[in-house]
C-alpha cells in the first residue's frame, strides 16, 4: 500500500519535528500563564542555543574529542546553561521592570528584546549559515523496502523529548517549586501574601522556558546540521502557534499543540507544496485565534475590569 | 523585591556570572566554517577585554548599589526642565506650529539640497508617511499592528501589478493602491479585531508574513523573488521626467524650455512625497477632532467603558484599521514608483519593526512625536556607514529602554483634559 506508507512516513516526520515545537512552546505556555505577557524574544533564545550547540561540538572536535555521545552531552550541558542565563537575564532586564501595566507594553518590549538578539548573534557570528554533518547518519526500516522509516536521530528527538517531558511534568506536579509555580499561575498575588516569593518563581518559569528550548534546539540543529541567526524567527512563531493551538497557558496543551501542529504542516506541505509549508502554520494560527482562541486544552478567560 | 536574603557580595558575583554567561558564549567566540569543517576562534582581545570590564562593572554595581543610589540622590541636581516648557512643548498648539515651521523648511529643501540629499529626504518622507499611518493604529487606537508592511506591500504590489500588466499610470494607481490596501485592511481587521492586545499582534505579524510568502511563491502574477521592475515613474500632468520622452508624451524640460536635469526628477519625487505627508497630515489632524478620532483614544484608554458608553468597539478599531492601511498602500504605490524595483524582501517583517520603532520613539499618538523619530531614525544610519551594521541592535535597543523609561515616548502629544484642583 504505498499510499498508506507515504502518509505513515508523513506523520512520523511530523512527530518528530512536533515534539521539538512542543518543547519551544512550554516556554511560550508557562510564561503566558503566570503573568500573561507573549514572550516574543523566546524564538531568539532557541536559536542562540542552537549557536552555543554548534559552538560546543565544533570546538570539543577541535580538541580531538569525537565520540558523539560526549558532544551530544557536551552541547545539550553548554546549550542549556547558557540559554537559562538568557532566559533569566531577559526577564530581568526587559520585562520586571514592566510588570503589571499595560499589556502592550512589554509587548514592545519583548519585540525589541528579539531584535538586539537577532543582531547581536548577527554582528557577533556573521550571516552565513553554519553547518555540520550529520552526527547519528543511518536508520532503521519499519516497513521492508525503506519505504516508512525513522532514523536514528528522529527516535533520539522522541526519546528525548518524552524523557524532558516527563520530568517537566514530575516537576510542576510532585516538586516544591512545581506547586510554588501553579500557585503563583493561579492567583499571583495570592500567592505573594502566602509566602511564595513570586519574583523568584517568575524568573524560574523563565530560565525552564529556555532550558527546553535549548534542548530542542540541539535536537533540531543536529537533525538538520544548519542554523543562521534568522532562525529564530520562525521557530518562535511556530511554537506559539502550537501553544495557542493546544490552549495558551496549559503545558499538556502545549505538549499536543506542538504534535498536532508538526503533523499539520507535514501533511499541508504534502498537499499544497513545500514553498507553503510555514503559510500552514500561519493560517492555522489566525484561523485559531479567530475561532478558538482558548485552544484545544485552554481555559476561557474572563475579562475584568 | 530585592533578594533580601542574598548577601550583596553573593548577588554580585551572580550578576558578574550572568554578564560572562550571557557575553562570552555568543560574543567571545566565533563559528567559522574552514574547508568543510566548523572551528570555533577566539574573537578579537578588545571584545573580550570589553566582556571581562562588563562582568567586574556588574560586580561592583550590584556591591554598591544601595550607596551609589543614595549618592546619586544626594548628589546635586541638574536643572531640571522647567515644568512650564515641556507643558508648552506638548501642547497641541505648540506641535502644530512646530509642524508648520518643519513644512516651510521641507519645502524650501529640494532647492538647496545636493541631489543625494533631496533621495534620502524622500526617503525620510516614506517613513514619516508609514509613521503617521502606523500611529492611528498603533498610538492613537492603541492596536499593536505587527503586520503593517503587508499593507505597504499591497500598495506598493497595486501600482506595480497594475502598471506592468496595464500599463496605467502613477496617479491614477495612487487612489488605486490606497483603496486596496484599505479594503485588504478590512478585510483582514474584519475578523481579527475581536481579539484582545496581543493577540491581534500575533495575528497581524502572521498576515504580514502570509502576504510576504504568497508574493513570493505566485511566480506568474508577481515575479516570485525577483520582483517587478522597470515600474514606470510618476508623471507630472502627462509630462515625464526623462532625458527622452516616451511615445506619445513630452518631457519637463522640453515643454519648458530648459535643458535637462536628472536632479528635476529627484526634487519632483520629492514633492510627491510631501504632497503625500501633508495630505496625510491634514487628514488626521481631521481626523482626531472628529468624533472617530476622540473614540479612537477613548478605546485606546478603556475598551469596557467605551462598551458602556455604547460606542461600538469593532467599528472603531476597524476603521483605525483601514484608514492606517490605506496610508500604507500610498506609502507602497509610491515607494514602487521612486524605486523601479520591488521585490517581496522588501517587504519583511524587519520593516514593520522598524515603523514601529518610529512610532514607539516618537511616542505614541503625537504627530509631531512620529516625525522627528521619523527623520532621526532614517537619517542615522544613511548618515554613517558604521552606525548602519548596528542599525537594528540600536532600534531593538531602543524600543526595549523607551518602554522602561518613557513608554509615552519622547514627545507625547497633551490630550484635552481638565485638572481637579485639590
Amino acid at each position: 500500500m504505498p499510499e498508506l506508507n507515504h502518509y505513515l512516513q508523513l506523520l512520523i516526520d511530523g512527530l518528530s519535528v512536533g515534539s521539538t515545537y512542543a518543547l519551544i512552546a512550554i516556554g511560550y505556555t508557562m510564561v503566558y500563564g503566570i503573568i500573561g505577557m507573549i514572550n516574543f524574544a523566546h524564538g531568539e533564545v532557541y536559536m542562540i542555543g542552537s549557536y552555543i550547540a554548534f559552538i560546543a561540538i565544533a570546538g570539543l572536535a577541535m580538541l580531538g574529542i569525537d565520540s558523539v555521545a560526549l558532544l551530544t552531552i557536551a552541547a545539550f550541558v553548554a546549550s542549556m546553561i547558557v540559554t537559562s542565563a538568557y532566559g533569566y537575564s531577559i526577564e530581568r532586564v526587559a520585562y520586571r521592570p514592566l510588570r503589571g501595566g499595560n499589556r502592550l507594553i512589554p509587548l514592545i518590549s519583548a519585540i525589541g528584546m528579539s531584535i538586539v538578539l537577532q543582531n547581536m548573534v548577527l554582528l557577533a557570528q556573521d550571516s552565513r549559515g553554519k553547518s555540520i554533518p550529520d552526527p547519528l547518519p543511518g536508520k532503521f526500516d519499519l516497513v521492508a523496502g525503506g519505504a516508512v522509516s525513522i532514523s536514528y536521530m528522529q527516535v533520539f528527538i522522541f526519546v528525548i523529548t518524552f524523557v524532558a517531558m516527563i520530568g517537566l511534568t514530575l516537576f510542576i506536579a510532585r516538586s516544591r517549586l512545581g506547586r510554588a509555580c501553579r500557585a503563583t499561575a493561579e492567583d499571583l498575588k495570592m500567592a505573594n501574601l502566602l509566602g511564595i516569593n513570586t519574583n523568584n518563581i517568575i524568573a524560574l518559569t523563565f530560565v525552564i522556558g529556555a532550558a527546553l528550548a535549548a534542548v530542542a534546539a540541539v535536537l533540531i540543529s543536529m537533525r538538520y546540521g544548519f542554523i543562521n541567526p534568522n532562525l529564530g524567527f520562525l521557530a518562535g512563531i511556530k511554537a506559539f502557534t502550537a501553544a495557542v493551538l493546544g490552549g495558551i497557558g496549559s503545558i499538556p496543551g502545549a505538549m499536543l499543540g506542538g504534535l498536532v501542529l508538526g503533523v499539520a504542516e507535514a501533511f499541508g506541505a504534502d498537499v499544497f507544496g513545500d514553498q507553503y509549508k510555514d503559510v500552514v502554520a500561519f493560517t492555522l494560527l489566525v484561523l485559531l485565534l479567530l475561532f478558538r482562541p482558548t485552544g484545544i486544552l485552554g481555559r476561557p478567560e474572563v475579562e475584568k475590569v | 523585591m530585592s533578594q533580601t536574603t542574598h548577601s550583596p557580595l553573593k548577588t554580585a558575583f551572580f550578576s558578574a556570572l550572568l554578564v560572562l554567561a550571557v557575553a562570552y558564549p555568543v560574543l567571545g567566540l566565533k563559528l567559522t566554517t574552514v574547508g568543510i569543517k566548523l572551528q570555533v576562534h577566539g574573537a578579537s582581545p578588545a571584545t573580550l577585554w570589553a566582556i571581562a570590564a562588563c562582568a567586574v562593572a556588574m560586580f561592583f554595581w550590584q556591591l554598591f548599589r544601595d550607596r551609589l543610589a543614595r549618592a546619586w540622590q544626594s548628589a546635586p541636581r541638574l536643572p531640571k526642565i522647567p515644568a512650564r516648557v515641556s507643558n508648552t512643548l506638548t501642547l497641541p498648539s505648540t506641535q502644530r506650529r512646530v509642524i508648520m515651521v518643519l513644512i516651510v523648511i521641507a519645502l524650501a529643501w529640494p532647492f538647496f539640497g545636493s541631489r543625494g540629499a533631496v533621495d534620502i529626504a524622500t526617503l525620510v518622507l516614506i517613513y514619516v508617511l508609514l509613521g503617521l499611518g502606523l500611529n492611528i493604529v498603533v498610538g492613537l487606537a492603541g492596536l499593536l499592528d505587527l503586520g503593517y508592511v503587508g499593507f505597504y506591500a499591497v500598495g506598493a504590489y497595486s501600482y506595480a501589478l497594475l502598471s506592468h500588466y496595464y500599463g496605467l499610470g502613477f496617479w491614477t494607481c495612487l487612489p488605486i493602491a490606497g483603496l486596496m490596501a484599505a479594503l485588504f485592511g478590512f478585510v483582514l481587521g474584519f475578523p481579527v479585531l475581536r481579539l484582545r492586545g496581543d493577540y491581534l499582534a500575533i495575528v497581524t505579524l502572521g498576515f504580514g508574513e502570509i502576504i510576504r510568502i504568497l508574493l513570493r511563491n505566485m511566480t506568474e502574477l508577481t515575479g516570485g523573488p525577483n520582483g517587478i521592475s522597470n515600474i514606470d515613474k510618476p508623471s507630472l500632468f502627462g509630462l515625464s521626467f526623462d532625458r527622452v520622452a516616451p511615445e506619445g508624451m513630452q518631457t519637463f524640460h522640453e515643454f519648458f524650455g530648459l535643458s535637462y536635469q536628472s536632479i528635476n526628477k529627484v526634487i519632483f519625487l520629492y514633492l510627491i512625497a510631501l504632497l503625500l505627508v501633508l495630505f496625510a497630515l491634514f487628514v488626521i489632524n481631521r481626523l482626531i477632532r472628529m468624533p472617530i478620532g476622540r473614540a479612537w483614544e477613548a478605546l485606546r484608554e478603556d475598551e469596557i467603558a467605551c462598551r458602556a458608553l455604547g460606542l461600538n468597539p469593532t467599528v472603531i478599531k476597524l476603521s483605525a484599521f483601514t484608514i492606517g492601511a490605506s496610508f500604507a498602500g500610498f506609502a507602497g504605490s509610491f515607494f514602487a514608483a521612486r524605486q523601479g524595483l520591488i521585490t517581496p524582501e522588501s517587504f519583511t517583517f524587519i520593516e514593520s519593526a522598524i515603523i514601529l520603532a518610529i512610532v514607539v520613539a516618537g511616542g505614541m499618538g503625537s504627530q509631531l512625536g512620529v516625525i522627528l523619530a521619523a527623520v532621526v531614525l532614517t537619517l542615522l544610519p544613511e548618515l554613517t556607514r558604521e552606525f548602519a551594521d548596528y542599525r537594528m541592535l540600536i532600534f531593538g535597543a531602543l524600543m526595549v529602554l523607551m518602554m522602561i523609561w518613557r513608554p509615552q515616548g519622547l514627545l507625547p502629544m497633551q490630550r484635552p483634559h481638565l485638572e481637579l484642583k485639590q
